[in-house]
């Protein structure tokens, strides 16, 4: 805010707050649409309210209801919600994602578990784990095949899946994204390809240079590391797709949403290898997956608890119910994977519980965001709170340069 | 050969300093275009003026063979809001101009100190206490008093001005009532959202400086729909793609004006050579609040806002968030490096505990 959008009163109104105080006291209790360098003028709004609506009954229900169908309420009322704030008739401001969901919180999932067993099983390879090495290269190409087909299964024009590799845009986390799942899912998908292959009695048997290329370890652990390479990028680079969006509960959370996503990633990947391998060799995955876990707790209670209003939505409504029953389950699950990880029942049970928390996470921070993309709050009330506080900084270099 | 790039400003070469986000002169040169580019075109929305005809809608609709649909963008129905004159209800894939009503109303015996406005007999004892030198010469006789007569007197020759000078007010009763209009559109943002995420390189910065999507090339991943931080763009859900106002690519490209521009009969909005635009609304706002108008303010017009400023900017008389804007929009890739690093780092972390985890005592 310049120059040309405050009436020259403004100043004048303002400034005897100022100069007494320093900061002006407005700027802390009036309310948000009083505040000084928003509304611009003296008396704020001119005195104009939004004429009568429909009756205070109707605005209580739609409260309790929440958030709502796409478009918002059609109540009439400008103030929805606890906070005082404006809107046009309760409606949303910014669009909520397409995406469909199931496929894009599975797509997430999946590549998150994909990504961080593709690097278990490249390390079991050279640590003589066979058994671990191949259950996790093929949760790994699994996974990364079947978020391939999420992918362009979510398009509007599945046809043209091929037009996100025509150009390369750093400011795209899709664009990257592209170019971290083509070779991620190209590599995972050949290593579990070889794994399966070496088991076929035709293949095992023969000695013709198709068959021994295909049981050479030498290929399976070169393939397999470079689709490894690819696994911590995979897992992360999801994150940035949702936190790069005008959603404020993905966008706010940015800089931690990348370290829930690999953390979980990491608990997915390692307990699904626990459900499928000996005891005796799961030991790397047992510690990954419980690290992991860890991980996603602590910085899934930061995203949950840094962000003031736009934390809000990670707590009520569907989202919040998954995302409780998500802590549940990776604590339980890490927990047993700890204590109970050395027996086989307490590894299938733990691994699943893991498993499972990790896509329940997905699935509440997916939910958590369409649902604050839905309500004007999350857009004005914080960008208010920005607004004042940038007015402060300024009437505060203000004060302290005269 | 120049080539055009789809790419933010920021990796594109043209731009020495990276930029993200802010002020950004030459929008198109930065875009790979040559010097002899057009001058960026714009629009300058006047609400003030606006009368909620809506001839601004049609005319898109016709020119562009836009669908029907209803206030939620469900295509081929028809519904009516219930909420005011308002039936289009928000722009989308199919409603590339959207005219806003908004009912208010005020109560009209104003020398009151306050109409429900907890704020204002505070400003008047503050006003009255530490009027410095910083006071201005148009409001200081009246500054020594210590209550809230000042706003008081403030607000009726306010109010006086509004309704005689405000086109979109009339009395009614004890009530005073006003409508306000506005027909929203595609900001065609310095920095634009919508352009930065696109994977595909279907949305471009055209030699105009608008941002336009390239129908035969967007397959329909739907990023940009949550990218915009303007809620403009959306999908057609039986079509798959996304569409939004494309400033009249089309039009334009013939040495026409845009549809909507065209059509207005008030002259809210104005379409022309950005720059030209920037001063004749400078210069609106200016009249306005001569004339007492001081609610009236520029929206989108400040280069140092979060999008870098808008290409098409409007004024308004109220907050923007009553007429569905956002107040303060941020294109989104502003926060996008600290984002990456974080990726990174969290990368890092994973391949760190992956591989950490084989160490140790074997079991
Ligand atoms: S307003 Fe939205 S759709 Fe229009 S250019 Fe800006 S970001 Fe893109
Ligand atoms: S939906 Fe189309 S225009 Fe939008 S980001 Fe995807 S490819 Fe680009
Ligand atoms: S410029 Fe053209 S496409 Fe854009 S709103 Fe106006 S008529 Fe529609």
């Amino acid at each position: 805010m310049t120059g040309p959008q405050h009436g020259p009163e403004v100043t004048q109104e303002q400034s005897p707050g100022l100069s007494e105080t320093g900061v002006p006291a407005e700027a802390v209790d009036a309310p948000l649409d009083h505040r000084p360098g928003t509304s611009g003028v003296a008396t704020p709004g001119g005195g104009w309210r939004k004429a009568d609506g429909p009756s205070a009954l109707k605005r209580e229900k739609r409260k309790r209801k929440g958030g709502g169908r796409r478009g918002g309420a059609r109540d009439g009322d400008p103030t929805v919600g606890d906070a005082d704030f404006q809107s046009y008739y309760g409606r949303q401001i910014v669009k909520s994602a397409v995406w469909k969901t199931p496929d894009v919180p599975l797509y997430l999932f999946l590549g998150g578990a994909a990504g961080s067993a593709s690097v278990l099983g490249a390390m079991a390879e050279f640590t003589d784990r066979p058994a671990l090495a191949r259950t996790a290269h093929l949760i790994a190409g699994g996974g990364a095949i079947a978020s391939v087909g999420f992918l362009i299964h979510d398009l509007g024009r599945p046809e043209r899946f091929l037009h996100m590799l025509r150009v390369f845009k750093p400011t795209s986390p899709l664009s990257v994204g592209s170019y971290i799942l083509s070779p991620f899912s190209a590599f995972t998908g050949a290593t579990a390809a070889l794994h399966l292959l070496g088991q076929v009695p035709a293949v095992r048997g023969s000695s013709g240079w198709v068959p021994r290329l295909v049981r050479s370890v030498g290929l399976r652990r070169t393939v397999g590391v470079a689709g490894a390479a690819f696994g911590g990028p995979m897992a992360a680079y999801t994150a940035v797709l949702l936190a790069n969006t005008a959603t404020p509960s993905w966008h706010e959370p940015g800089d931690q949403l990348p370290f829930v996503f690999t953390g979980s990633g990491l608990a997915a990947g390692g307990g699904l290898s626990m459900v499928f391998t000996p005891v005796d060799q799961a030991g790397p995955a047992r510690k990954a997956a419980v690290v992991g876990a860890a991980v996603e707790l602590v910085a899934m209670h930061k995203v949950e608890h840094d962000h003031g209003i736009v934390s809000e939505p990670f707590h009520i409504g569907r989202a919040g119910t998954l995302l409780r029953l998500a802590k549940a389950c990776t604590a339980t699950g890490a927990v047993g994977a700890a204590v109970l990880g050395g027996r086989r029942w307490g590894a299938v049970a733990s691994g699943v519980l893991l498993a499972a928390g990790s896509a329940l996470t997905r699935f509440g921070v997916f939910d958590a965001g369409m649902a604050s993309s839905k309500d004007p709050k999350y857009v004005v009330v914080p960008q208010r709170a920005r607004m004042a506080a940038r007015a402060e900084a300024a009437a505060a270099e203000a004060a302290a340069a005269s | 050969m120049t080539s055009i790039s789809s790419a933010s400003p920021a990796f594109t070469g043209n731009d020495p300093e990276n930029r993200l986000f802010g002020p950004l002169p030459d929008v198109t040169g930065e875009a790979g275009y040559e010097d002899d580019h057009p001058a960026r075109v714009g629009f300058f929305t006047d609400t003030s003026v606006c009368i909620g005809c809506k001839a601004c809608e049609v005319a898109c609709k016709e020119w562009n063979t836009l669908p029907m649909d209803d206030a939620d963008g469900n295509r081929d129905a028809m519904g009516l809001s219930g909420m005011s004159y308002d039936n289009t209800g928000m722009l989308g894939a199919n409603s590339w101009r959207h005219v806003a009503f908004v009912e208010q109303s005020r109560a009209v015996d104003l020398p009151m100190p306050s109409i429900g406005l907890p704020a204002a007999p505070g400003q008047g004892t503050d006003g009255g206490g530490g009027c410095g030198g910083s006071c201005g010469s148009a409001e200081s006789p009246s500054h020594g008093a210590a209550d809230g007569t000042t706003v008081a007197q403030h607000d009726v020759l306010n109010a006086q001005a509004l309704s005689s000078f405000d086109p979109q007010t009339s009395q009614s009763a004890d009530r005073e009532i006003r409508w306000l209009m506005s027909s929203d559109v595609c900001k065609h943002c310095t920095h634009a959202g919508c352009l930065d995420v696109c994977p595909t390189g279907a949305l471009f910065r055209t030699e105009f400086g608008t941002v336009v999507v390239q129908d035969d090339i967007c397959n329909g991943c739907g990023y940009c729909v949550p990218a915009c931080p303007y809620g403009v763009i959306d999908q057609r859900k039986d079509d798959g793609r996304v569409f939004k106002c494309t400033m009249c690519y089309d039009r334009l490209t013939d040495g026409l004006q845009p549809a909507c521009a065209t059509a207005c009969p008030t002259q809210s909005i104005q379409f022309g050579d950005l720059e030209e635009l920037q001063a004749r609304a400078d210069a609106r706002l200016a009249t306005l609040q001569g004339q007492g108008v001081e609610t009236a303010r520029l929206y989108g017009r400040d280069t140092d806002d979060g999008v870098g400023g808008a290409g098409a900017f409007f004024l308004l008389l109220d907050e923007p968030e009553v007429y569905g804007l956002p107040p303060d929009p941020v294109v989104t890739t502003r926060d996008l490096p600290s984002m990456w690093r974080h990726a990174a780092g969290a990368a890092a972390m994973l391949v760190g505990i992956a591989v950490t985890s084989f160490l140790g005592r074997r079991r």
